[in-house]
């Protein structure tokens, strides 16, 4: 039994292993969209770890975590437009406005035992009234937008992060991976087992001596400071913001399907979610506009569809339905 | 010496007079169980001792620190454990996932509450469902998970909520004996809540008899079992014991 589930972490770890080297040695071979539809997926890897760690672990359901993404985002870049401060120093502001944020959030939810949808509620009136902010906020350009500006093609300038999608790719691997590790050894961690006992039964959770309210505060803020950073990423690989997009209710929601479609909790859910809903959803719209039709909206169908077939067919996401097949063993722990 | 002092405990629920001015004491190293017909506060006075909600009067002490007002994690830090009559398993948690969160309480680290959860397993002979999601155990597996899961904090008293409904009668001899050696061994304080006849004599030092929210009896087994009042209430319609 024992070396059997030795076995599986063994197979896991290797078919990982083959995974990054891949990953590692993909912009060799791939063509300029495919590489951005790569970045795309480890960008979406990384944050949905991140909301991951809240929901998936702590079973805490932000709806709203286009707030931190955009936090983030808007700190970093004002910092570098205004004073050039570069990207690496602007994280740490990105980060603390991201924490404060949370912070607030999760002190008005978790000390007055708002929980389930209430508290979803919550994130997302906190993201609206966010973005309607940001609209007059003339600071960083109100709803007009926001604009980075742009240097010549072929420059690498990674101490201010502009440069080609290659160098952006290689960040977005490293965010993604290191994601990945936080949340291994979070979940290995007394913290992770905390977790995941306030997501099973409170009330037994506390009553075997675990303050709840400080480890969902601790998770709101984990979710919130790595989602920051997705944000920074954001702006300095797009150059634009815009209020409406950035903090809308649909980059939420985009967030959030790739971990409940590759599987809430587990540490591949995220990663294979975001794999499956980029390169399906974008395949899709590429094989339409082959054929010569445009269907507005086309990716948006898709997401639902396969929410819902998700959702009748394996409830736990694909992840944990694939390990089995895969014989990585029972992953329902997330392992 | 009193391990717990409970002294005038009280609590309403909307005019519903669930506990009156109910006291008694635990000694140290004692097994002293709670008895009473359904809904005559037992769960209640648990509740209490265990900080799920504030008593309206009275004082709880554990030692010499009162521990009335606490929350139920504090409660449990301060070295009470309990388990809950309707069990609240981890469901998707393996067995001995559900008992290393109860022992990392006591354990600096997550290697160390994996020694202590397994050993503790073994003590309720749930060992070889270790690696078993908790949500497919049977309802006295589950209870005994309760156990284990509580066990494994380390606590100085243990509040044990109708651990043997449900058990068949060797199964609850099995336990009752599991619970005399953990007494005798380490010396842990036990106060249980049974309706199982069997274990509370076998078990039972002392029993508090508690009816409509109100002690009426307090003693050693065979003179409780002969009191007038508690064979009226309580034994008066199953009088063979």
């Amino acid at each position: 039994m024992a070396t059997g589930a030795g076995r599986q972490t063994a197979r896991a770890a290797l078919a990982l292993g083959g995974l990054f080297v891949v990953l590692l040695v993909l912009p060799a071979f791939a063509n300029p969209y495919v590489l951005s539809a790569a970045i795309l997926v480890l960008y979406f890897a990384y944050v949905g770890q991140a909301w991951n760690l809240m929901m998936g672990f702590a079973g805490q359901l932000s709806l709203g975590h286009s707030l931190y993404v955009g936090l983030g985002a808007y700190a970093s870049a004002a910092l570098f437009v205004h004073y050039g401060i570069s990207p690496w120093i602007g994280l740490v502001a990105a980060v603390a406005v991201s924490l404060a944020a949370g912070a607030v959030i999760g002190f008005l939810a978790f000390r007055f035992g708002i929980g389930g949808v209430y508290f979803a509620l919550l994130t997302i009136a906190f993201a609206e009234f966010t973005r309607i902010g940001f609209d007059h906020f003339d600071w960083v350009g109100g709803s007009g937008g926001f604009f980075l500006p742009v240097k010549e093609h072929g420059v690498t300038d990674l101490a201010n992060l502009r440069g080609p999608p290659v160098m952006f790719y290689y960040i977005a691997l490293a965010m993604a991976a290191g994601a990945f590790l936080a949340a291994w050894r979070l979940r290995a961690s007394r913290i992770g087992y905390y977790w995941l006992a306030i997501r099973e039964n409170e009330d037994a959770a506390q009553a075997l001596g675990i303050n709840t309210f400080r480890y969902k505060m601790l998770a709101i803020l984990f979710s919130s400071a790595m989602t920051a950073l997705a944000g920074v990423f954001f702006a300095f690989y797009y150059n634009n913001l815009f209020p409406e997009q950035i903090f809308s209710m649909a980059r939420s929601i985009e967030i959030i399907l790739g971990p409940i479609i590759g599987g809430l909790g587990t540490l591949f859910g995220p990663v294979l979610g975001a794999f499956v809903l980029t390169f399906l959803g974008d395949g899709l719209t590429e094989v339409t506009d082959a054929f010569g039709i445009q269907i507005p909206g086309l990716k948006q169908v898709f997401y639902g569809v396969a929410l819902l077939v998700v959702v009748v067919f394996v409830p736990n996401g694909i992840w944990p339905a694939l390990a089995r097949r895969l014989g990585f063993g029972p992953a329902k722990k997330g392992e | 010496m009193a391990l717990l002092e409970v002294r005038d405990l009280g609590k309403s629920f909307r005019g519903l007079r669930a506990v009156h001015a109910v006291s008694f004491d635990v000694d140290e190293g004692a097994i002293v169980a709670m008895i009473g017909p359904n809904g005559a506060g037992k769960t209640t006075c648990f509740n209490l001792i265990a900080g799920v909600f504030p008593a309206d009067s009275g004082e709880v002490r554990l030692g010499a620190r009162r521990i009335d007002g606490l929350r139920p994690d504090q409660v449990c830090r301060a070295g009470i454990a309990r388990t809950f009559q309707v069990v609240k398993p981890f469901p998707q948690l393996t067995v001995e996932e559900n008992v290393i969160v109860g022992a990392l309480k006591a354990t600096p680290g997550v290697a160390q509450a994996r020694r202590e959860a397994m050993r503790v397993l073994a003590l309720l002979h749930l060992d070889g469902k270790a690696a078993e999601p908790a949500a497919s155990l049977t309802l006295p597996e589950r209870k005994r998970l309760e156990v284990a899961r509580a066990m494994a904090t380390r606590p100085r008293l243990l509040l044990l909520d109708e651990v043997m409904a449900g058990l068949r009668p060797t199964e609850v001899d099995e336990m009752v004996g599991v619970f005399r050696r953990i007494n005798a061994e380490t010396g842990l304080t036990i106060l249980l809540i049974e309706h199982v006849m069997r274990a509370v004599m076998a078990l039972a030092a002392r029993i508090v008899v508690l009816h409509h929210g109100e002690k009426i009896c307090e003693g050693a087994p065979e003179d409780v079992v002969k009191d007038p009042q508690v064979l009226e209430c309580y034994l008066g319609a199953e009088a063979e014991l």
